[in-house]
């Protein structure tokens, strides 16, 4: 249709105005810039609470409009869409949000709102023609219609809930899903059954995943491709493997040594880390984001690093000028 | 081991009434179900378990900390102090507790504990009235000692004047903290301390608590349902499930040789950054507490269950030295030796 990437994210900012009356800008999304190709993958956005992670999964599924720059999906631009394709593009784009209790309402059977998105989306009108497709994406995640039947939200784990959700957004057949902190409220011994299922996804109904998270560790389990955040900016980007493991910028490289290790225990009781500084002057900061803080600072700093390459990695750091 | 906490079987729950078929029917849901627990002084403690395993409620219980729907139903737990003041916890009131006991001798990080200060006092004040009520000090030497001693927990002094939401997340629960260990008591209760924080934020709080740990010499408790803390801060632990204490053994022997298969499974699913292995989690949910299945408790998530263990409840014996499971897989190699 329109050359070699399904999503192409250019130059995406979103300003939130803060203090009096709003005058000033507060970047929460700054210039990001990213693309998906065909081929069915899993992209993690990873960053700490507070990066603008969300806000970018926010607008990538159209429910928020960038203040500057664009979201082309399928070479279509996704905020200019007429009725019909709109239709089309939630369709073929779903979401997963982080608390599945939040997701449904808890006064109503979950099983009606599977039904009403085969009826609203599919077009279905019988029961029957219902209650099968209904029955298949279920069974996708491992449930059946037998077990959700009419059940109330509370009457589910948050594991079993958020499959669920996942089998709902599966009914319209998307091409990509984005998930914004699918794992983070589910207990442990569930968690890997949840990501496992999203790997089986891409590989069996060739489905593509933007997986919004702040655990690094699941992020290297299941990630194709890794972008990481910091204060509204992508500042390390690539294979997974290689982000994770080489650490190239100075905030992934203290990402990771602050994660808890257990292997690593002696080390990680000894080295200290410094505390960040204060939100908001980092967000507005002109410069690069993490100068504050970073430990290789030097004049050059105070301006904006380019992405620079270093093998199949993208940085945004002047160390590597 | 010198003991700064006994607990012995202790059992708690909530009493809920819900309206059924329009008629009030009274549930009891059974969170804490026979515990009993020694921490030694000197020693960072601690408890992992998935949401709703009780964690929260026992040390709730341990703390003497339990107004309705939360009931005592049985047990006691004993205090040792620094200077070997004995206490015993279910059996004093309220006001005992308030003026004796709380802050001096146990003090409670309770969850999402940053939002606990109060968002009209100054920081210092916070620290103020603590040293007031239990020293008598006045308040300019207070606030002069509060500076200090924020000083040396790494916080910058500017702190001191501001109002709680003027400090970040971090900042707040290292305040907290700070607040908590004040008065130098013989055990801390900090209930998921780190979990609200980002990594970062979290490796300065949990670097902070072990740091005063060594320099008091006193005892930790850490409730956290994250696996991956335990592995780089306790130094014994417990995991709990559905109310229960399924292992107790020191943190790195729990990592490299659990004896529970839920232990086994909970560290079997952690993932790990260079190790790309298909990990598999536990199939089924944790058991309705208001109604447990008999025997062992997780008997129907179990992979080697067998047919006593839905009869009866293994008890939680010494398999290794140290190492305590209650499992029926070790039971046998119990009554052997």
């Amino acid at each position: 249709m329109s050359g070699q990437y399904m999503l192409r994210v250019v130059n995406l900012s979103k300003f939130f105005g803060y203090g009096f009356l709003g005058r000033i800008k507060f970047p929460a999304v700054d210039n990001v810039s990213f693309d998906m190709e065909y081929k069915p993958k899993i992209f993690t956005v990873a960053g700490e609470s507070g990066c603008g992670k969300s806000t970018l999964a926010r607008m990538v599924l159209g429910i928020l409009e960038p203040s500057e720059g664009t979201v082309v999906y399928k070479g279509k631009n996704i905020y200019s869409l007429k009725s019909k394709e709109r239709r089309w593009f939630h369709r073929e784009v779903q979401a997963i949000f982080q608390d599945p209790y939040d997701t449904f309402n808890p006064l109503r059977k979950v099983d009606a709102y599977l039904y009403e998105t085969a009826k609203n989306i599919l077009g279905l009108k019988n029961s029957k023609d219902m209650k099968e497709a209904v029955d298949i994406v279920l069974r996708k995640v491992g449930l059946s219609l037998e077990e959700v039947r009419g059940k109330y939200p509370s009457e589910f784990s948050g594991g079993q809930l958020q499959r669920v959700s996942i089998a709902r957004a599966l009914i319209p057949g998307p091409k990509l899903i984005v998930a914004d902190e699918p794992v983070s409220m589910i207990d442990a011994s569930m968690r890997m059954n949840i990501l496992n299922m999203f790997k089986e996804l891409k590989e069996g109904e060739e489905i593509s995943f933007i997986y919004i998270t702040h655990d690094l560790a699941t992020a290297y389990y299941i990630s194709d491709e890794i972008a990481i955040m910091y204060r509204g900016v992508i500042v390390e980007m690539g294979p997974a493997d290689e982000v994770l493991l080489k650490r190239y910028h100075p905030y992934t490289k203290a990402l990771i040594e602050a994660l808890p290790e257990p292997s690593r225990r002696d080390d990680w009781l000894t080295k200290r880390v410094k505390p960040p500084g204060m939100e908001v002057k980092e967000f507005i900061m002109p410069g690069c984001k993490y100068a504050d803080i970073c430990p290789y600072r030097e004049g050059i700093c105070e301006k904006r690093p380019p992405m620079f390459n270093i093998s199949n990695v993208k940085v945004s750091c002047w160390l590597y000028k | 081991m010198e003991p700064s906490l006994i607990a012995e079987n202790l059992k708690a729950g909530y009493r809920l009434s819900t309206m059924e078929l329009q008629k009030e029917v009274e549930i009891y849901v059974d969170a804490v179900s026979g515990v009993s627990l020694t921490l030694g002084r000197d020693e960072i403690f601690g408890i992992a378990g998935e949401s709703g395993c009780g964690k929260s409620t026992l040390i709730k219980v341990i703390y003497g900390y339990h107004e309705p729907s939360l009931i005592l139903r049985d047990g006691s737990v004993r205090l040792y102090g620094r200077k070997g003041e004995e206490f015993d916890i279910v059996k004093l009131d309220r006001g005992r507790l308030q003026r004796d006991v709380w802050w001096k001798h146990i003090s409670y990080i309770p969850q999402s504990s940053m939002n606990i200060l109060n968002p009209t006092m100054r920081i210092r004040d916070h620290f103020a009235e603590i040293l007031k009520i239990h020293r008598g000090v006045e308040k300019d030497e207070a606030y002069r000692e509060a500076g200090k001693y924020l000083e040396s927990m790494g916080l910058p002094i500017d702190a001191l004047s501001a109002f709680p939401h003027q400090l970040s997340g971090g900042m707040r629960q290292r305040v907290v903290i700070a607040l908590a260990l004040l008065l130098e008591p013989s055990l801390v209760l900090a209930d998921e301390p780190s979990s609200a924080l980002d990594v970062i934020n979290q490796k300065v709080v949990l670097t902070l608590l072990r740091e005063k740990q060594e320099e008091l010499k006193n005892t930790v408790v850490i409730v956290s349902h994250d696996m991956g803390v335990h592995g780089v801060l306790s130094d014994r632990m417990a995991i709990m499930y559905a109310g229960k204490i399924v292992e107790v053994c020191d943190t790195t022997e729990i990592f490299w040789k659990p004896l529970h298969p839920y232990t086994k499974a909970l560290i079997e699913s952690l993932p790990r950054l260079g190790d790309k292995s298909k990990r598999i989690g536990l199939g089924g949910t944790p058991p309705d507490l208001r109604n447990p299945p008999p025997g062992c408790r997780f008997h129907p998530r179990c992979p080697y269950v067998m047919p006593v263990c839905s009869k009866a409840d293994p008890p939680l014996c010494e398999v290794r030295s140290g190492h305590y499971a209650a499992c029926w897989l070790y039971s046998e190699t119990v009554e052997a030796i």
